[in-house]
């Protein structure tokens, strides 16, 4: 298992080497600059305002000098939107919300959707099905920020549970927008789990369970639910970095200080060093996850730990 | 002998959208206590369907009970609670399901799939179940079975995972076991170990078996007593001896002659014409008419009757009503009943 880990943790450096190489080029080639105004400087003043950042060295200089820093963890600085704060900071500073909002809106909305699901695959045709299938339906296709903006209007405008916006009551600021976060997740959770669940219960060794005198939810839990997973676990990976990195909208409407909202004004104002970082931060997570994704199979199905601890 | 289970006009039907399944259409048999009953046929001809409406492992949401019942100590299965059949499946009737590569579950080891219906059924601590379940292991020639218990079924072979469910079904003691094709998905010579091993467990722990299967080489090797099945319905019952030596059916005639034996001379098998009935509406009369050669103008309009042969004989065929035009079976027939004494053909009592 030990070299398995080790051998992925190689082949995940390479992707991301190749993230940030691809990231930089792109970049670079976009129109505009990262200098505030720059249309109104003269081009003397340009030139030394785009040396000071060492942004007038030929591109493979720079490229090179950005990826030396890279590999020892060092991430730049910001040109124009923190002038000179160090970006590793800066997305320090900005994850913490949204990893909050975005982990109680996954393990929320994650197990209630499992539980609807679960409810539905075995009253299968039953009123709670159609009821599940309806907040399923829903939960994907009406998008967060309309869930964001009723429960802002009941639940924090109406009835005063919660506060309106902004970051400064802790916990309480965080329940609308991982309510509204949760939403996705539950939905996608529930309708693979249903139909996962619906060919798992259908296969012999369930019938075998019955034919021991499990119960119905022993036969559910015991038997069926492990064997569902797998499907499952697949795409609320991805959905979670997506998620706990931030969601833009999200943190707009109820303005919070998170990693989304940052992450789009600094592509907004060009601001190269922090589009670099929180990209490759992303990417970092994105690719842990899918290895956590890829060992949990294994915890989950034991015929997928061999094959994998062999290699 | 002592009835364990009694099967009276049982009729159940599937309710699909193109209409009613009549699957099973009036099926009668008793089960002895110790014995080996057969029930044969063809795909769909109603056997897996009975096997599993007496553990009640349909759907409930499509499957129902038109009429009959299912007699288990003193019960009618057909009308008991979810929870009270609970209490019967897996301890006093427990089943053996065809295919032994997906009837465990991949993601468990096999020794909580042994000690589940022990924990669920004896008040028995999760050590002691542990130690039964290695015993039962050892019982049906697993070896190692210490080692083995950790192990997921994937680390089995197709007749140990089958060696694994005989021992599950046997956990609790049963007094009737349902083998649905247990030796279906086997290869021959593991199908010859699995059926010894069977025979044997029989003997010591002295339970019914009901033994489902559409291979009559399995039958004469394990049963006592055989139901042919057709269309929904038995249509001849009898020892082993009196259906493979003195068949009165001409399906079961059918079946005979389509079964190589070592002294089949012609290279082409028989075999049946025609397909099994479509049970959504069912012919009327003898099931079984449109595809006998042998079929008279009362079996298109009446369904036949039982008529029996001996005590424990039985077959429901015109042909055996005091005015029907005796006929002759096919020759490879004959000469299975020139050796049965009793039947018309016996040479014992020509010469």
């Amino acid at each position: 298992m030990a070299r398995y880990i080790g051998k992925r943790m190689f082949y995940m450096l390479i992707t991301l080497i190749l993230i940030a190489t691809f990231t930089f080029f792109l970049m670079k080639i976009l129109p505009g600059s990262p200098i505030a105004s720059a249309d109104r400087l003269s081009p003397e003043q340009r030139a030394i305002v785009e040396a000071s950042y060492g942004l007038d060295r030929p591109l493979p200089v720079q490229y090179f000098d950005y990826m030396f820093g890279l590999v020892q963890g060092d991430l730049g600085v910001s040109i124009n939107q923190f002038k000179g704060a160090p970006v590793t900071d800066i997305i320090l500073n900005r994850i913490g919300p949204s990893a909050q909002i975005g982990f109680q809106g996954m393990l929320f909305g994650t197990i209630l959707g499992i539980l609807f699901g679960m409810v539905a695959a075995v009253k299968q045709n039953s009123w709670i099905d159609y009821a599940s299938t309806t907040v399923a339906i829903i939960g994907i296709s009406i998008p967060s920020f309309v869930f964001a903006s009723l429960l802002q209007y009941w639940l924090a405008v109406e009835w005063q549970l919660f506060p309106v916006a902004f970051w400064k009551e802790g916990f309480m600021s965080s329940v609308l927008p991982s309510l509204a976060l949760a939403m996705f997740p539950l939905a996608t959770a529930a309708r693979f789990i249903r139909s996962e669940m619906i060919e798992v219960l259908g296969s012999d060794y369930i019938t075998l369970a019955k034919a021991k005198g499990a119960s119905g939810s022993e036969i559910a839990f015991k038997h069926a639910f492990r064997n569902a997973l797998i499907p499952l676990i697949t795409v609320l990976g991805p959905m979670a970095v997506s998620i706990l990195t931030g969601s833009l909208v999200v943190e707009q409407i109820f303005a919070i200080p998170g990693i989304g909202e940052q992450f789009v004004t600094s592509i907004m104002v060009q601001d190269f060093s922090i589009i670099m970082g929180t990209t490759i931060f992303f990417s970092v997570f994105l690719i842990l996850v899918i290895l956590i994704v890829d060992v949990l199979y294994g915890v989950i199905d034991p015929r997928i730990r061999l094959s994998g601890g062999k290699s | 002998m002592e009835k364990i289970l009694q099967i009276k006009d049982l009729e159940l039907s599937f309710n699909t959208f193109a209409g009613e399944v009549k699957a099973i259409r009036g099926v009668n048999f008793d089960l002895y206590k110790g014995e080996t009953l057969a029930i044969v046929g063809e795909s769909g001809s109603g056997k897996s369907v009975t096997s599993k409406s007496i553990m009640r492992l349909l759907p409930e949401s499509s499957a129902e009970f038109k009429n009959g019942e299912i007699l288990f100590g003193g019960r009618d299965l057909t009308k008991l609670s979810d929870k009270e059949m609970q209490k019967i499946r897996g301890k006093e009737i427990s089943m053996i399901f065809q295919d032994p590569m997906t009837s465990l579950n991949p993601t468990m080891p096999i020794g909580r799939q042994i000690t589940e219906p022990l924990l669920k059924h004896q008040k028995i601590s999760k050590p002691e179940a542990r130690k039964v379940a290695i015993d039962l292991l050892r019982l049906v020639g697993m070896p190692k079975p210490e080692l083995r218990m950790k192990q997921y079924p994937h680390q089995f072979s197709g007749g140990q995972r089958q060696r694994i469910v005989i021992a599950i079904s046997l956990a609790c003691n049963p007094q009737i076991l349902i083998a649905d094709e247990p030796t279906t998905a086997l290869d021959v010579t593991i199908q010859a170990q699995i059926l010894e091993l069977m025979k044997d467990l029989q003997r010591k722990i002295d339970t019914s078996i009901i033994f489902i299967t559409h291979d009559l080489g399995v039958v004469a090797n394990v049963a006592d007593r055989v139901a042919v099945m057709y269309g929904g319905k038995i249509v001849e019952i009898g020892t082993v001896d009196e259906i493979f030596y003195n068949p009165q059916h001409p399906y079961t005639w059918g079946l005979l002659s389509s079964m190589p034996s070592l002294d089949t001379e012609d290279a082409k098998l028989y075999t049946i014409p025609g397909t099994p009935p479509d049970l959504l509406e069912p012919p009327k009369g003898d099931a079984f008419a449109l595809r006998s050669e042998y079929a008279m103008k009362i079996d298109m309009e009446m369904d036949p009757p039982f008529f029996e042969i001996s005590d424990t004989h039985k077959a429901a065929t015109w042909l055996l009503h005091p005015d029907a035009p005796k006929v002759e079976p096919p020759l490879s027939v004959i000469e299975r009943m020139k050796k049965f004494p009793g039947s018309r053909y016996y040479e014992g009592s020509k010469n």
